[in-house]
C-alpha cells in the first residue's frame, strides 16, 4: 500500500465524539490547503463519524484503516479552509 | 491559532464543530469586545449569550439598580440582586456562566460628552435602550465613530432590530430624522411589555454581533426586522440610506452630539 507522508500527526485516544471530531477540526484550521492530517484514535464510533464530518466539510479522506484490536488511522487531506 | 485549554474545548466545542465559525471563528470571538448600552430587557439577553459564546470583552452601561418590577423580563437579574446595579448584577450573572469573558460593569449614563471615548475601543455596539434620547446619541456616536450598531426596540408584543453598519447602510436618522416629541410616545409603563419579546429580540441582536465578529452570514444592514409577538410573524422592510440625511447625508448639518431633553420613559 502507498504510504503517505503526513506534515501533521495527532493522537487523540481516549477522546469520545464530539471531541474527536473537535481536535481533528482544530489540527485541519491549522494546516496549509493540500497538507495531509494523520490521526491516530480508538474511538469505533469516531473511525465512522470523522470521515464523513471531514468530507461534509469539503476534506478529502485519503486512508481509514484499522491497525490493530483498539486503535484506527486516518489520514485526512486539506482541501480547503 | 488560539491554544484552547481542555475546558474551552469542551465549552466551544458546537461553535468549533461549525464550518462558519471553527477554532479561527472562535478565537475572533474570543478577541472581540462589544460595548452593551443598557442592563434591562434587551441587555440582558445579549449580555447573556455573547458571555455564553464566549466574547472576550463586555461592556455594559446603565445608570438603573434592580427592582423587582425588572425580573418579568431582565433575566440577568434575581431578587437577591434587588437594588444592587443593574451592571453589577449582571456582570454577576455573566462571570458565573463564563470566566473567561471580562465584564466591565459601568453604572453611569452615557452622554455626548463621554460617548466617543467609552465606545473607542469596542468593535461592535449594542443599544437595548429604552429612550430615544439614548438612542439617538448612539446612533451619531457610532456613525460618527464608524462602529457596527445592533439596534433593538420593545414595546408590549412588537419588536424591532437593525444593524447600522455607517457609511454602508443607512443609519436610525436615514429613518426618522428627529426623535418625536416626548409626550407623543407612550412610556413602556404605561404600554407594558410582554417578558419574554426582549428575550427573542435580544438574541436576534447577539446574533447580529456574532455574524458582524465572525464576517459570516448576511446582517440586517439596510433592513429593519419586525417582529409581531401576538401573530407570531416576522417582516422585514427594506430601508434605503437616506442622501438628505442629516447624519450620513451628503450635506450633513449634524456634526456633534446632541443630547435630547429627557421627558420619556427611562424604565428599562
Ligand atoms: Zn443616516
Amino acid at each position: 500500500m502507498e504510504e503517505i507522508a503526513a506534515d501533521k500527526r495527532i493522537n487523540i485516544k481516549g477522546f469520545v465524539c464530539p471531541y474527536t471530531f473537535v481536535k481533528a477540526k482544530l489540527a485541519i484550521e491549522s494546516l496549509e490547503v493540500g497538507q495531509v492530517l494523520e490521526i491516530l484514535l480508538d474511538s469505533e464510533e469516531a473511525s465512522r463519524n470523522i470521515p464523513k464530518s471531514m468530507e461534509d466539510h469539503g476534506q478529502k479522506m485519503l486512508k481509514n484503516e484499522k491497525i490493530n484490536d483498539t486503535d484506527w488511522i486516518l489520514v485526512v487531506r486539506k482541501e480547503r479552509e | 491559532m488560539m491554544d484552547f485549554t481542555d475546558d474551552q474545548l469542551q465549552r466551544y466545542s458546537r461553535h468549533i464543530i461549525l464550518p462558519e465559525v471553527g477554532g479561527k471563528g472562535q478565537a475572533k470571538i474570543a478577541g472581540a469586545k462589544v460595548f452593551i448600552v443598557g442592563a434591562g430587557g434587551l441587555g440582558c439577553p445579549v449580555g447573556y449569550y455573547l458571555t455564553a459564546a464566549g466574547v472576550g470583552t463586555i461592556a455594559l452601561v446603565d445608570n438603573d439598580s434592580v427592582e423587582m418590577s425588572n425580573l418579568q423580563r431582565q433575566i440577568a437579574h434575581s431578587v437577591n440582586t434587588i437594588g444592587m446595579p443593574k451592571v453589577e448584577s449582571a456582570k454577576r450573572t455573566f462571570e458565573a456562566l463564563n470566566p473567561d469573558v471580562r465584564v466591565i460593569a459601568m453604572q453611569r449614563r452615557l452622554s455626548k460628552d463621554d460617548i466617543l471615548d467609552l465606545i473607542r475601543d469596542y468593535d461592535v455596539v449594542v443599544d437595548g435602550s429604552d429612550n430615544f434620547p439614548t438612542r439617538y446619541l448612539v446612533n451619531d456616536a457610532c456613525v460618527m465613530a464608524g462602529k457596527p450598531l445592533v439596534s433593538g426596540a420593545i414595546l408590549r408584543f412588537e419588536g424591532q432590530v437593525t444593524t447600522i453598519v455607517p457609511h454602508d447602510g443607512p443609519c436610525y436618522r436615514c429613518l426618522f430624522e428627529e426623535p418625536p416629541p416626548a409626550g407623543l410616545v407612550p412610556s413602556c409603563q404605561e404600554a407594558g411589555v410582554l417578558g419574554v419579546l426582549p428575550g427573542v429580540i435580544g438574541a436576534l441582536q447577539a446574533t447580529e454581533v456574532l455574524k458582524l465578529i465572525l464576517g459570516k452570514g448576511e446582517v440586517l444592514k439596510g433592513e429593519l426586522l419586525i417582529y409581531n409577538a401576538l401573530k407570531t410573524e416576522f417582516r422585514k422592510v427594506k430601508v434605503p440610506r437616506n442622501p438628505s440625511c442629516p447624519l450620513c447625508g451628503e450635506h450633513r448639518t449634524i456634526t456633534e452630539l446632541v443630547d435630547y431633553n429627557e421627558g420619556y420613559c427611562s424604565m428599562p
